[in-house]
Parts: C-alpha cells; structure tokens; sequence
C-alpha cells in the first residue's frame, strides 16, 4: 500500500482532532481510497476532454430577479439553525485577528 | 523616500475586486442592496444549508464580460468555477466558489500616466466569485469573547482584477486604481463605492536592486479602503523592506494589514500552514460556454471608455492633456462638459468654469456634478454674459457662488444686484479721476519713477467701481491719464 496521505496535514486542514490510533486507522483507509482511484492512472487518457461534470449541459442561468426563498420574518427560523445567535447574528467563537 | 527608490526598483502587483452592481447575487435570488438589518438578504443557499443549488446570475456573468472587454482582456470560451476550500466563520460553505485554472478572461491592459508619460500596465485575469459575509468583533455587540456574523455579503458577486508586477511606484498604483475605477463606472458595471466596500485593493510589494531580474520577496498588504491609504500603505512598505534588506535581513513573505491611524503595516498572525485551497471543480454547477457572438453583444453594449474619451475632447475640443483627464475622470462630469459645449461654443473656457469654480463649490460641499443647482444651460448662459461684455470674469464669479446658493439664474441676478460691467469712457474717468485726487502721495511717487505703483491705481480703480469697471478699458485709460499727468 502506498504512502500519499500525510494524516496531520489532512486532519489539520479538515479541523479534525485524531488521536494515534484514529490516526493509523483513518492513515490506512484513505490510502487505500486512493490507491483504488489511481487505477485510472492506468488508461490512457491523452484523447479525452476533461469532465468537470457529469451532466452534458452549458450554461445554465438564472434572471437577475429578486426573489425570497424564505419570508423576511421567517429569517429567524434561518438564525435558529445556528449553534448560537445574538441581535439577528450568527455568533460564532472569537475569530483571532 | 527619494533615497530608497534609487537604491531599490519597488515592484507592485495589485489585485482589485470590484462588486458587480447587480440587483441579485451571484448563485441566488437574494438582493444585493447595501445597509439592510444583519442577515436580511440571505437564504438557504448562500448560507450553504445542505442539499441547495447555486445557478448562476446571467447579468452577473454578463458584466464581468463588460469588465474583462473594457480592460482589453480576451474573454475565454470555456468558463469553469472552482471550490476554493478554507475555514473562516464568514464563509457558511467550508469553500468560496470562484474561478481557478479557467478564469473569465486573460491578458488585459489598461493604459495610465505616470510622470507625464503614458504607460500600459497589463492585466493577468479577470474570474468571477462570490463575496464573503462580514464579521463583527463581539465587543462591539456586548461578548468580547464571540464574533458575530452577517451574510448579507455573502454571495455578493465580484470580479477579481489582477494586474501584472509592472508597478514601480505608490503614485503608480494609484494612477492605476483611478484609472480602473473610472473604467468600471464608465461601463456601468459596479459603482465603485469604496466606502461600501464595492472597490477594495491588495497590493503586492517587493523590492529587488536595480537590475536584477528575479523579483525579492513579497508581502500583500490588505485593509486598504481608500486611495489615500493604498499610497501611504506602500509607501511604508517600501521603507520597511529597504531597511531589512539594507541590514542584510530578508523579507518574510507574508500578508500584512494596514493600520491607518498608526500609518503603519503589521503582520497578520502567521499561519501554522501555507494556504492550501485544494481548489476543485464546482461540482453544483455547470460550465460556462461564452461564444464570440455572444462576446460582440457585449461589446457593442459598451459605451464610450475614458481613454477614447479623453483621446476625441484633445482633437474636437482642443483641450490641454490636463483639462481632458480631469472632464473625463468621471462619466457625469464629461456628459456635463459636452452638454455645454453644445451651448456655447468656447470648449477652453468652458473647461477652465467647470474645473475651476464649478468643481471648487462642488468640493467645498463634497456634493457630485449630478446634484450640481448650475445647469449646463445656466452656466453657459453666464459665459454667454462675459462674452458679450455684460460682466467680467471677476464680477462672474461671485455671479457663479450666487448662482449656486440660490439657483437663480446670471442675468437675473446681474440685474437685481446692478452688476452690469461699466463701459462708458465718461463713468470710468469720473472714477480714476476721484482715484487720483485721493492719492497725492502715491501719484506723486508714481511721476518720480515709481512706476510698479500703476497696479495699485488699477486695483483702487477696479474697487471703487465695486469690481463692475471694464479691465481692460481701466488699464488703457488710466496709462493714458497718468503719462498725460
């Protein structure tokens, strides 16, 4: 089994805590997901276009038309979904500036 | 300062972006409109509950087309957004879609003067994305130990301008920003309010000694919200990166904020880590596919740009480089400048009205040429005055100032107040006559040689007729009287 995954440097970028074992466990499976989509390193190709989606469509817009999904004073029930909120805010841990 | 640019070549990127003045945002219907109640313009998609899809603002899209074919940038056929991923308590998703390894538009130029020479400053890209919200630091809100956070901004569309390093002076980058700025209002597709936040700037700063190659370190300055800081912000950039090089130190590259009261930069904290966006392709949205018809339909949109503008008023009008950059800096004031010289037909003196004391009570009062209480029709119609001899240029400014406290019109007022210019031969000599006879010593002074003394006649000739004596006819009669004398 390959090596690719750098288990610190992905739990530090996903903001995840691991302890050793996780570490190991989750090192070994993620490896192992890799390894199985590197089989497609294996065809060639050099004549395909690159597929950033699955769907065959172009340009799909919307108008610039104001319109509220959900109803101004349901905007609470919005707030609501949030851990914490304060004054119409979402209140989140101190941000270190 | 002096010292350290003939030691250093300063080298200056800048990356501007511009919020694009739709009436929706970006990825959904959301309103964009500024000073709402915290949260008001927001909804399940731009705050990223699970399982919604963003679908992109085609006017949106359409302006950022405006944007790129204004700066000269070819607008690529095939678009793509891309996920760029980080944690910040302002950004709901986890990620901010935006462009990546296929941006809207590639290799633009924008031409701006710099020491009286023009120079062309070319552009990288220009790519779409969506604005993030804005946090409050919670001591303003009752909890110094929280944030509080609004989405309003979230989502807002922007286009990131990004030039090349080809600055070499604050005074440079600023003449690009203004220059930039008045090509996006111009086009109609921001308004640039830099107050509001919908025209912000980093710079990118290096130094590096004349004549090598490689470029030095760097450091991006942000926090930069207004012209004035963008200047000053570098500029002490520029100290601070020549004293460490000057020490043998190096530049730690690295994002530094300004602080505008202490018109200092500091470094904001440093991350554990080099960013990593792991940047992908914005599975939730379609590519983008932007034919050449598509692109001149735009185009003809396009109205006429400051560059023409300034270029067509030096051939038809006339007009000194100086006067032509200042009419054309701002849309309204051009259209203000044209309108009058539809009604009279002295471009130059025109020009020096409008730049000279129109714009100075304007300023005075920090109100646009929009709200202007002078019309094109009454200014002119006050040029037409000065130009038949009715009134003299100093007499029509207090007209002017008159004319912009009360809105009344010039012929109006020059009647109520009795400003006619006087012409008469005969009136004009019973003033300097008076004049001289209540100056003996100084006429005297005069006939023994001092003859420096004949502005002073003119000045106590021109007050004694309350400024309404023709110059002109005052100097030639009082130089014939006082030779005669």
């Amino acid at each position: 089994m390959s090596d690719k995954i750098k288990i610190d440097h992905v739990a530090q970028l996903a903001r995840l805590k691991l302890t050793e074992e996780e570490k190991a466990r989750f090192s070994e499976q993620l490896n192992q997901i890799v390894d199985y989509i590197d089989q497609l390193n294996e065809l060639d190709t050099s004549s395909t276009e690159p597929t950033s989606h699955v769907l065959p469509l172009n340009n799909v817009f919307r108008e610039d038309e104001l319109k509220r999904i959900v109803p101004v004073d349901s905007n609470e029930e919005l707030l609501k979904l949030a851990p914490e909120h304060d004054k119409g805010h979402y209140k989140v841990p101190q941000i270190i500036s | 300062m002096m010292d350290t640019q003939s030691r250093y070549e300063v080298v200056i990127g800048l990356e501007v972006h511009c919020q694009l003045n739709t009436r929706t945002k970006i990825f959904c219907s959301c309103s964009t409109e500024f000073g709402k109640e915290p949260n008001e313009n927001t909804c399940p998609i731009c705050l990223g509950m699970p399982g919604v899809l963003p679908v992109l603002n085609k006017v949106a899209l359409e302006y950022a087309i405006k944007a790129s074919l204004a700066t000269h940038c070819e607008v690529q056929a095939l678009n793509r957004f891309a996920r760029k991923n980080y944690f910040y308590p302002d950004l709901p998703k986890g990620y901010q879609i935006s462009q990546f390894e296929l941006p809207l538009a590639r290799h633009g130029y924008i031409k701006i003067r710099a020491n009286g020479e023009q120079k062309t400053i070319n552009l990288t890209r220009i790519h779409m994305e969506e604005d993030a919200g804005k946090s409050i630091h919670g001591e303003n809100l009752g909890h110094p130990d929280k944030s509080y956070v609004d989405f309003n901004r979230t989502g807002v569309p922007l286009v990131e301008i990004v030039s090349e390093p080809e600055m070499r002076s604050s005074e440079e980058a600023r003449q690009y920003l203004m220059e930039l700025k008045s090509i996006l209002e111009y086009s109609e597709v921001s308004d640039c309010n830099m107050e509001e936040g919908s025209f912000r700037c980093d710079a990118n700063v290096s130094l590096r000694p004349f004549g090598q190659k490689e470029f030095g370190t760097r450091t991006e300055l942000k926090n930069l919200n207004s012209f004035k800081f963008v200047q000053k912000a570098i500029d002490y950039e520029v100290e601070r990166q020549a004293q460490l090089l000057d020490q043998g130190d190096s530049v730690t590259q690295e994002t530094r904020l300004y602080d505008s009261n202490k018109n200092i930069t500091y470094s904001m904290r440093s991350k554990e880590e080099a960013h990593d966006y792991r940047y992908f392709p914005e599975p939730d949205l379609v590519p983008v596919v932007i034919d050449s018809e598509w692109i001149e339909k735009v185009r003809q949109s396009l109205p006429e740009l400051p560059e023409q503008k300034r270029e067509r008023f030096l051939k038809d009008f006339g007009l000194p480089e100086f006067d032509a950059e200042v009419l054309t800096a701002s849309r309204p004031l051009a259209n203000y400048f044209e309108q009058c010289t539809g009604l009279f037909d002295k471009p130059k003196i025109i020009s020096n009205w409008v730049m000279g004391e129109l714009l100075k009570e304007l300023n005075n009062e920090n109100r646009s040429i929009e709200d202007s209480p002078i019309s094109p029709e009454m200014l002119t119609d006050m040029l037409k005055l000065i130009d038949k001899g009715t009134i003299n240029g100093k007499i029509a400014k207090s007209v002017l100032e008159e004319m912009y406290q009360t809105g009344k019109p010039a012929e109006a007022i020059v009647k109520e107040k009795g400003l006619t210019q006087i012409t008469d031969d005969s009136a004009i000599e019973k003033i300097i006559d008076e004049v001289l006879a209540n100056n003996p010593n100084q006429l005297n002074d005069f006939k023994n040689g001092k003859e420096k003394l004949f502005g002073f006649f003119v000045g106590q000739v021109m007050k004694a007729s309350k400024g309404q004596a023709n110059p002109a006819q005052v100097n030639q009669m009082l130089k014939e009287k006082l030779n005669a004398s």
